[in-house]
């Protein structure tokens, strides 16, 4: 490897700190956005009768503010901070990386204005509009741009591990969201998809599932490979390990987007193939998750301490919980019980808020230091922030089980006569009340953790210089 | 080290690599997705939305109903008995965008079309708890005040058209939409509610009245029981 060159300023932390704060900030206002849908599906009255407050508009706010917003910028985050160091260069461009933060953020803000005045495309997690969905592919081709860049005029040749997941993200989320966007405008907000039923179906859960495997699984994955090992101070545990499943995992994942219509009007060999091709990701996903934990050998005593570790402890933990749970929630016999449920709703925050938010956090608390220059706040309240996610996802996932499981049940209850048993469905929901309340409990917990970590990273990044990391 | 092949061959290779993950991730997508494109539904028996429709149906995609709703009934017993006959494809060969939804919060909607009068629709969306109590539905009394605008329809309809919907050349939107909602408010005022044909909650009458009506006819004897 080359010596890096000592002039000041070698890296672009300044893009990472941005991001980390947009990471924050949205994580809060997402989040709060999902303990209000919580609220209302718990109490009714909460949706205030008014157009922009309803929860079939407020929903879609959520789920692209957690996923693009908190999520999002994380990513940025934590790619911008990696690559530099693994490549040993600047970004390739200080402007590309200017327009790429400012323009996401344009984006955001738009959907969150569009989103409540029900402007939308109705496709869950591609509801934006097509003038937005064309300045998202813009900002992202800026993104990409400025990401081969720094790969072109990288110092260091061999690209690690984290760079390939990185990688994969950027060309597949491309590929997917032009795809699942082509649609014809009637107006400024208003178009028409060139699919139509179940061909749109398909295509838009072929988007569905990969923007969760793309955004969500994949590029988290690098993360872990760049951040896991710095924080327990051991390298990845098997390079073969990571060969094998990176590409076993990229090539398969694409194919199981059907498994979201099961029992639906599309074809049966489609579902097939989505249905195998599920149980067969669960071998490379827990290569990951294996690889992961086992990088952690020898470091396991300092996970009492150490809140860093623990929090991706419990992130891969969750990680191998949701992927053994998925591929089983796409054999047709458990998704006749699970689809349509809360059960979705527990297995989507178990990965969301354990693997997703929990690694996020992890890699905050080890990053925030570095680029700002100045040694944690509080270890302390670190640690609090993990007990109350930790505790908040486990009453949050297992109210949705149980909530989903009982529902389910009901649904298909017949009774000695052969009738159906609640034929009103009213009662069904009136069943899942209680655990509607646990659920935001659990939400509220985990909000309150985020904020908690807001906190700290703030008095982190704004206490003086005697609290430098190095001079 | 065994691995070297992968490190020599495509670590070092940024280009390579990313002209290789590109293959990869293309071929699943393409295998599915294509022979989608090679088999023509017959849409024999399935009706062009009319332009009120189209009008209902923007409100609903907008209001994001299909968050809570599906419109997907899957071929078993517990869900034909509850919702009735179950979803072919041609069905939905109008939707644009598709609303299967994923959640069902509330109750599937596939065939609600003739299931209820108008009048309870209305009262319904004003108010879901005075029909439903318990419900845990959002009112949407804004639809009652809200007015639709036929040249925006007039748009919807244009760009269907170009998608391959069959409306008429010579299809009147206006007139359309007129004709088949003063139906709907005459039936209403039977009811004794009045309303303006031009509301909101007048178009969402007509689509959700029309909602799986064409496959029931085509289905009704074929799977429930
Ligand atoms: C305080 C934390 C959170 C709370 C209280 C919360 C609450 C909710 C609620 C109430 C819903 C609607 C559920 C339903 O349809 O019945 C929802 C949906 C969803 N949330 Fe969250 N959420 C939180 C955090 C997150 C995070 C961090 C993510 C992702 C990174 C996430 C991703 C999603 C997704 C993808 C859906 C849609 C699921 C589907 O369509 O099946 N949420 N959330
Ligand atoms: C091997 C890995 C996985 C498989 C095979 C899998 C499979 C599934 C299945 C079968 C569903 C239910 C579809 C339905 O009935 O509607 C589902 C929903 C979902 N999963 Fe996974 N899952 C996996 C991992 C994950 C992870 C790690 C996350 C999050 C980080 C995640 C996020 C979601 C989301 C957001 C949905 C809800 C989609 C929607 O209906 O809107 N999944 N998954």
């Amino acid at each position: 490897m080359e010596a890096a060159p000592l002039s000041a300023p070698r890296y672009d932390d300044a893009s990472v700190r941005r991001f980390i704060t947009a990471t924050v900030l949205w994580g809060i206002v997402g989040m709060l956005v999902g303990a209000i849908l919580a609220l209302q599906l718990a109490w009714a009255p909460a949706n205030l009768g008014l157009p922009w407050t309803s929860f079939g508009r407020l929903r879609p706010l959520h789920t692209n503010a957690v996923i693009f917003a908190f999520t999002g910028n994380a990513l940025f985050a934590g790619i911008y901070y990696s690559m530099q160091r693994l490549l040993k260069t600047r970004m390739w461009s200080d402007t590309l990386s200017s327009v790429h933060f400012w323009g996401w953020q344009a984006i955001i803000v738009l959907a969150a204005v569009t989103l409540p005045l029900g402007m939308t495309q109705g496709k869950e997690y591609a509801e934006l509009i097509w003038p937005i969905d064309l300045l998202i592919a813009v900002v992202w081709l800026v993104f990409a741009a400025n990401f081969f860049g720094t790969i072109a005029i990288r110092k260091v040749k061999h690209l690690y591990v984290a760079l390939w997941f990185y990688m994969s993200m950027v060309i597949t989320i491309t590929v997917l969201h032009v795809v699942n966007n082509l649609a014809l405008p009637a107006t400024l907000t208003r178009s028409y998809p060139v699919y139509s039923g179940m061909t749109d179906a398909l295509v838009q859960w072929w988007y569905g599932h990969n923007a969760v495997g793309f955004l969500l699984t994949t590029p988290i994955l690098g993360l872990m490979y760049y951040f896991l090992p710095r924080a327990a101070q051991r390298p990845v545990f098997s390079y073969r390990l990571s060969i094998i499943h990176f590409w076993a995992l990229v090539f398969l994942y694409i194919w199981a987007g059907p498994h979201h219509l099961l029992y639906s009007a599309l074809p049966d060999w489609a579902q097939t193939v989505g249905m195998v091709f599920s149980l067969m990701l669960l071998a490379p996903s827990w290569g990951g998750m294996l690889n992961g934990l086992l990088t952690l050998r020898g470091a396991w005593d300092r996970l009492r301490t150490d809140p860093i570790l623990k929090f991706w402890v419990a992130a891969i933990t969750f990680y191998g919980m949701s992927t053994f749970e998925g591929p089983m929630m796409s054999i047709r016999a458990v998704n006749a019980l699970s689809h349509f449920t809360d059960w979705t709703i527990a297995h989507v925050h178990a990965g969301a808020l354990g693997w997703v938010g929990e690694s996020v956090f992890a890699m905050l608390y080890y990053m925030a230091p570095q680029v700002w220059n100045r040694k944690l706040h509080s270890v302390s309240l670190a640690t609090t922030h993990f007990w109350l996610a930790t505790v908040g996802i486990v009453l949050y996932v297992v109210a949705m089980w149980t909530a989903g499981v009982t529902q389910g049940l009901m649904w298909r209850a017949f009774d000695e006569a052969g009738l159906l048993q609640y034929p009103n469905f009213v009662d069904t929901v009136r069943t899942l009340n209680p655990f509607y309340w646990i659920r935001l409990l659990g939400g509220l917990m985990y909000l309150g953790g985020i904020i908690v970590m807001a906190w700290n990273l703030y008095k982190t990044a704004t206490s003086d210089s005697s609290n430098a990391l190095e001079a | 080290m065994e691995s070297n092949w992968h490190r020599n061959l495509l670590e070092h290779r940024s280009g390579l690599f990313a002209a290789l993950t590109t293959v990869v991730i293309s071929i699943g997508g393409l295998v599915e997705i294509a022979p989608m494109f090679s088999v023509p539904l017959d849409t024999t028996g399935i009706t062009v939305p009319t332009p009120l429709e189209v009008a209902g149906r923007d409100i609903y995609v907008r209001e994001g109903c299909y968050n809570c709703h599906s419109q997907m009934i899957r071929p078993m017993r517990a869900e034909t008995v509850r919702y009735g006959e179950w979803s072919r494809a041609n069905e939905y060969a109008y939707d644009r965008p598709f609303q299967l939804g994923s959640r069902r919060i509330g109750p599937d909607l596939m065939r609600v079309g003739g299931k209820y009068p108008d009048a309870w629709h209305y009262e319904h969306m004003r108010d879901p708890r005075s029909t439903s109590p318990g419900s845990i539905m959002p009112p949407y009394s804004w639809l009652l005040e809200d007015k639709v605008d036929v040249a925006d329809i007039q748009a919807s309809v244009n760009a269907l058209r170009t998608l391959g919907h069959p409306y008429p050349a010579d299809l009147d939107v206006g007139a359309s939409m007129r004709e088949q909602a003063t139906a709907i408010t005459g039936r209403l005022a039977e009811s004794k509610i009045t309303v303006d044909p031009d509301r909101e909650i007048v178009a969402v009458i007509a689509y959700l009245q029309n909602l799986g009506v064409d496959g029931k006819k085509l289905y009704a004897t074929a799977g429930s029981q």
